[in-house]
């Protein structure tokens, strides 16, 4: 019994503690920081980011191939050359997105 | 099926332009979309200096949102892009910041305009961004700025291989930044406007669609919220994303 005249003090803590998140004091600036992480967390978020980041290095490499085709009067050559191209860019900026992060930054 | 024509629904209608400001802006095509984004800049000056203007030592709702919005972005800015630097780039990126956020939360309400819902919109807002960070890079490193291209650490052989995937990594920022926030707020816009005419075609069906329309109108309620996260963390992605690319420029590798 003599251990609980040590005991209110962390028991009034978390009382106090639950209560303030009950009230919205304490959770909310918490939430949405842990919540999102970095980038919006959510499996939809990253998954609509990674569909982006492929399709637009793909689209600047077909713009870039057909442009100089254009250019050059090659019709198909650089376009060929320039999609697996994009393609690459495309998976390295998905690499980017999930490489692990190097010790400088 | 013999009323189809005139019970289709027009999801994309609600992103035509019209001229606003009667005979004036229509003379020089001053459309709603701008109309919404003078509004949208008068209201984030209004909200700032009506936010800041009782400089009271508690708060109240309307400072601690201004202080909250300006303290969150300069914490982003010295955090990713890094101390001093920081600190320079937190007028662009605020304003950046706020002007996405007004546009896409402005969209929500009726009436109103959404002009992040057009790619050219997008598309310059992340032009501006993207010449914004070579200027900087070639300013801050000169011509050893272009080795930014050439991934360290590899043969030879290899390079102008891995120099043209990175010019085209780098060029596809303009597109994936743009494409990013044009892209969520449309979709948004549209999947409202399906639901918005699910519930009047339903509803004139009599008896049977009360159930299904009402569904529909619980789905957009939904949306409506879930535009709002939206919204908000698109203008988010777009300002750290901002951050990221100008502290890629400033510390090179």
């Amino acid at each position: 019994m003599s251990q609980d005249t040590g005991g209110p003090d962390p028991s009034f803590e978390e009382r106090l503690k639950v209560a303030r998140s009950k009230q919205g004091l304490d959770a909310p600036p918490k939430r949405p920081l842990n919540d999102q992480g970095e980038l919006g967390g959510s499996a939809w978020g990253i998954g609509a980011r990674v569909g982006v980041e492929l399709v637009a290095a793909l689209v600047v490499a077909v713009a870039i191939g057909y442009g100089l085709d254009h250019v050059f009067h090659t019709t198909p050559i650089l376009t060929v050359v320039f999609v697996p191209l994009g393609g690459a860019a495309g998976i390295m900026n998905v690499w980017r997105l999930f490489a692990p992060k190097k010790s400088d930054r | 099926m013999a009323a189809e024509g005139s019970n289709s629904i027009d999801a994309l209608g609600q992103f035509q332009l019209h001229p606003a400001l009667g005979a004036i802006g229509g003379s020089v095509n001053f459309t709603q979309s701008n109309l919404m984004m003078v509004i949208a800049s008068v209201a984030i000056l209004a909200f700032l200096y009506l936010g800041m203007k009782p400089r009271a030592m508690v708060p109240g709702r309307l400072q601690a949102a201004a202080e909250m919005g300006y303290e969150t972005i300069m914490s982003m800015c010295v955090e990713t892009i890094g101390g001093h630097e920081g600190k320079k780039y937190f007028p662009f990126v605020f304003t950046l910041f706020f002007f996405i956020l007004f546009g896409n939360l402005m969209g929500v309400f009726p009436l109103f305009f959404t002009f992040t819902s057009h790619v050219m919109v997008t598309l310059a807002l992340s032009l501006t961004v993207f010449i914004l960070v070579t200027v900087v890079g070639i300013k801050e490193h000169g011509l050893h700025w272009f080795t930014y291209f050439v991934p360290q650490g590899i043969p030879k052989a290899l390079a102008p291989l891995m120099v043209t995937i990175e010019v085209i990594s780098y060029l596809s920022r303009i597109i994936s930044l743009s494409v990013r926030l044009f892209a969520n707020m449309m979709a948004g816009h549209v999947m409202l406007e399906v639901f918005g005419s699910f519930i009047v075609m339903l509803g004139g069906l009599g008896l049977l669609g009360y159930f299904p329309a009402a569904l529909s109108l619980g789905v957009n309620t939904l949306l409506i919220g879930f535009e709002l996260l939206v919204a908000t963390l698109q203008a988010y992605v777009f300002a750290i994303l901002t951050c990221i690319y100008l502290h890629d420029a400033v510390h090179l590798h």
